[in-house]
């Protein structure tokens, strides 16, 4: 079930991922949740992706970007999906 | 397993024979590193035959002899050999880790047991209030979900014939 283009690394309860969903469902953007180990030091997946342990992490197969820590991601989600861009900025 | 008393017999149920379509379902799925939502028709889609494999809660005996059991018999060479129980995320990562079967074999975490009811193969636990389970029972699906063998617990306890199932593989 991996359909959406963005995938969220995440762990159950964990603040700074709900603040990242909260973006995400603003948006309307389709995302698939992948929960991650409580435990740092075994998050091997993440750190794979983004070079980091943290999560949040996201990997968006529309822009190719794989970025973690959620103020960068809400900023790039901003940027990316927000207003200003896509359907109102598309005129240039 | 030979006794010289009678085990509980399970009344008999309606459950997907050989030749039905399995319910789909998407439930999370655990492997050795994370869990996401996973639909039993994508996993499928994605291999040329699945075992379902519905077993007791993390932890109980059950569990551990069959995991073992599947382990030792590299099921997972032939076929996507999935498990299904009540237990948590959780415990399923404790149960991947502690069977040695991570990368391996992934498995399905149902705690309301809605799946096992979908499959009407649930089954109440008694003196543990308020719990059910699904009955032990294996199902072999190929990409189509449709049943090329189905086995369910007519006993409690009960284990699945492994030479039946593997010769299905």
């Amino acid at each position: 079930m991996s359909e959406s283009d963005i995938t969220l690394y995440r762990l159950q309860a964990c603040p700074f991922c709900e603040r990242v969903v909260r973006k995400l469902e603003a948006y309307d953007l389709d995302y698939q949740s992948r929960f991650v180990e409580p435990m740092h030091a075994d998050r091997d997946v993440v750190k794979r992706l983004s070079g980091k342990r943290t999560v949040p992490a996201i990997v968006d197969e529309n822009t190719g970007v794989t970025m973690s820590e959620s103020a960068n991601i809400v900023a790039y989600l901003e940027r990316t999906y927000g207003e200003g861009e896509g359907t109102t900025g598309g005129v240039a | 397993m030979e006794l010289d008393f009678d085990v509980v017999d399970l009344d008999p149920v309606d459950h997907p024979e050989e030749g039905d379509t399995a319910p789909d379902f998407t439930r999370p799925l655990v492997n050795e590193e994370f869990w996401e939502d996973e639909s039993l028709a994508s996993l499928c889609a994605d291999s040329d035959r699945v075992v379902l494999v519905f077993h007791a809660m993390d932890g109980a005996f059950p569990a551990t002899y069959i995991w073992n059991e599947i382990r030792d018999r590299a099921w997972h060479e032939q076929a996507t050999v999935v498990g299904v129980s009540i237990s948590t995320p959780y415990e399923h990562k404790q149960l991947l880790e502690e069977r040695e079967i991570e990368g391996d074999y992934r498995l399905f975490s149902d705690p309301a047991n809605g799946v096992a009811q979908q499959y009407g193969i649930d089954m109440d636990l008694d003196g543990m209030a308020g719990i059910e389970e699904p009955r032990p029972s294996v199902f072999v699906l190929d990409s189509d979900r449709t049943v090329e063998y189905a086995w369910v617990a007519q006993e409690w306890p009960d284990f699945p014939d492994y030479d039946e199932v593997e010769a299905q593989l």
